[in-house]
């Protein structure tokens, strides 16, 4: 080995970092059970007069996305059902929340 | 007639040891669950402390399918770049009579479950609870689900419906609904081999970790956590709701960047995802309880706020255990005694203010405010690093600064005035009792 390479070698720093998963590749580890009925509504005339947007943020499924004209458009398929968006939601009446049917929704996993 | 004796709504912990209590009095029982199983909607950090269980299943510990016995418990300052850990060991904590264990919920829950429907409670999985049954009078006298036909009557009703409680606020136990009493929790199940994770840890065979950590949310008033599984690490962050929103950061970008740390990269590379969860924790203590008690109701578990977020004790499921337990116990009295209505219901609230279930929460009252606080959250853990790296930086040629120079110039470094930290020195040690 030259000198050279061996130079080079000690510069090789342990890399700690590593591809983080993408969203979607994250959401499918966990097991939703879907049913035909939404248990989350949104109602969208709410969302249009909100600033704030604070489910966008908060949801941990990221199941709100503003939409270009200034709505919420809002998927309740990969739903953990925790309540984050209710609680964070600051206009009444805009988030009717229920849990899902019986069965359906969010299972997580045994061992 | 009614159909059954009492209803307990939920098979996590609180519910199934409500309906053990109950069944074992000698009471018709039914627990009903809207999972698939019980426990498929349950998720935490997290330890269990099954000590309570002591009187309902004697010989738990034997069968309780548990992942490892904590016998190291960690507390972690992280600054940026930083990390102080104070560590305490104690394999005595492994062995019978035994401490906490880390635990996949979902395990946990269903055996739980199925202890009750040993001990003679009927179990209803599938089903979801919409709403609570009225006399002409406005008191409780059963339930509504999302079956066909699917209305049930009982004397007494135990909710033990989660932090979402819809029963409890239904029955207007919730003065008010406060997202900031609120935290999110967001974890990752990590997957390694046990032969790495017993290596990276310093534990073997049954043995595992539990990691609170301070600092290291991305600014966002938290804290984060790492338990041991056998081949899973479960690592994540709770994040206080509002603040949360207000930062404009997403949870899984937090994770990510505590990840990252140079502290704890280490402990996680090379781990693979393998379920990513959320669920919303009651972090207020007592200042969020609703009432627990109505003319035929009870309420239990998260459903009322009975979680401990206090820093240094991080509990629930034994809260959760004990309430539940207790309130299977008042409610087959009060069926026994032919009367259900809220007063006689009220040994349950006495049960839990002379036990550790009412009595830790009022000690520790004040705690998960201060822990929460913006000075414990923002200053504190650079503080505490900025003193310990400069104490141990050793600078040569110049001389040591002396410990309280170094006090006084991190103090002041981090914007912390002599009297906030003499405050809160004053509620930490009136808090913590």
């Amino acid at each position: 080995m030259s000198l050279e390479s061996l130079r080079a070698a000690n510069n090789i720093e342990r890399d700690n970092t590593w591809a983080e998963i993408s969203f979607q590749e994250r959401i499918d580890t966990a097991e939703f059970r879907i049913h035909e009925r939404a248990h989350i509504t949104v109602n969208g005339d709410s969302c249009r007069g909100c600033t704030t947007r604070e489910c966008v943020v908060a949801c941990p499924a990221n199941l709100f996305v503003p939409t270009s004209d200034g709505g919420i458009l809002f998927n309740y398929e990969n739903c953990f059902e925790c309540g984050t968006c209710y609680l964070v939601c600051n206009q009444a009446g805009a988030i009717t929340w229920t849990y899902p049917e019986g069965g359906y929704g969010i299972v997580f996993h045994r061992t | 007639m009614t159909d059954t004796d009492i209803i307990v709504v939920g098979a996590g912990p609180a519910g199934s040891c409500a309906a053990i209590a109950a069944a074992k009095a000698g009471k018709r029982v039914v627990l009903i669950e809207r999972g698939p199983f019980p426990g498929s909607k349950n998720m935490y950090g997290g330890v269990i402390y099954p000590r309570i269980l002591d009187e309902l299943i004697p010989d738990w510990f034997e069968h309780a399918p548990i992942q490892r016995w904590v016998v190291r418990r960690s507390t972690m300052l992280l600054s940026d770049t930083g990390a102080f850990n104070i560590d305490y060991r104690s394999n005595a904590w492994g062995q019978a009579p035994y401490n906490g264990a880390t635990a996949y919920r979902p395990d946990f829950d269903n055996w739980l479950a199925q202890q009750a429907v040993a001990a003679g409670a009927e179990l209803i999985c599938s089903t979801t609870v919409t709403g609570l049954l009225r006399d002409a009078q406005g008191r409780i006298k059963g339930i509504t689900t999302d079956r066909p036909d699917g209305d049930l009557t009982a004397s007494v009703v135990i909710a033990c419906d989660g932090v979402n409680s819809f029963i409890a606020k239904d029955a207007g136990l919730y003065k008010s609904v406060d997202a900031s009493n609120y935290t999110l929790g967001v974890k990752e199940t990590l997957s390694l081999p046990k032969s790495v994770i017993d290596e990276r840890f310093g534990v073997r065979d049954n043995q595992g970790v539990d990691i609170e950590i301070l600092g290291g949310t991305s600014g966002v008033n938290g804290g984060g956590f790492i338990y041991t599984n056998l081949d899973t690490i479960a690592l994540g962050v709770v994040l206080k709701l509002p603040k949360l929103s207000a930062q404009k950061k997403r949870p899984e970008e937090i994770i990510a960047e505590l990840k990252r740390h140079p502290a704890i990269a280490p402990l996680i590379e090379g781990a693979e995802v393998i379920e990513y969860s959320a669920h919303v924790i009651p972090e207020a203590g007592l200042d969020m309880m609703p009432k627990m008690v109505a003319d035929g109701l009870l309420v239990a578990g998260d459903a009322a706020a009975l979680c401990l977020a206090a820093g240094i004790w991080l509990e629930g499921v034994n809260f959760a255990m004990a309430s539940g337990m207790y309130a299977g116990q008042s409610a087959a009295q009060a069926v026994t005694a032919g009367n259900t209505s809220a007063s006689e219901l009220q040994s349950y609230t006495k049960k839990l203010n002379e036990t550790f279930v009412l009595k830790d929460h009022k000690k520790l009252r004040k705690i998960p405010h201060l822990v929460l606080s913006d000075r414990v959250q923002h200053k504190y853990p650079g503080f505490v690093t900025g003193i310990v790296e400069r104490m141990f930086r050793v600078e040569n040629p110049h001389p040591k600064p002396g410990v309280r120079r170094i006090l006084r110039e991190e103090r002041k470094k981090a914007g912390i005035s002599l009297m906030d930290l003499v405050r809160d020195a004053l509620t930490g040690l009136k808090g913590f009792g």
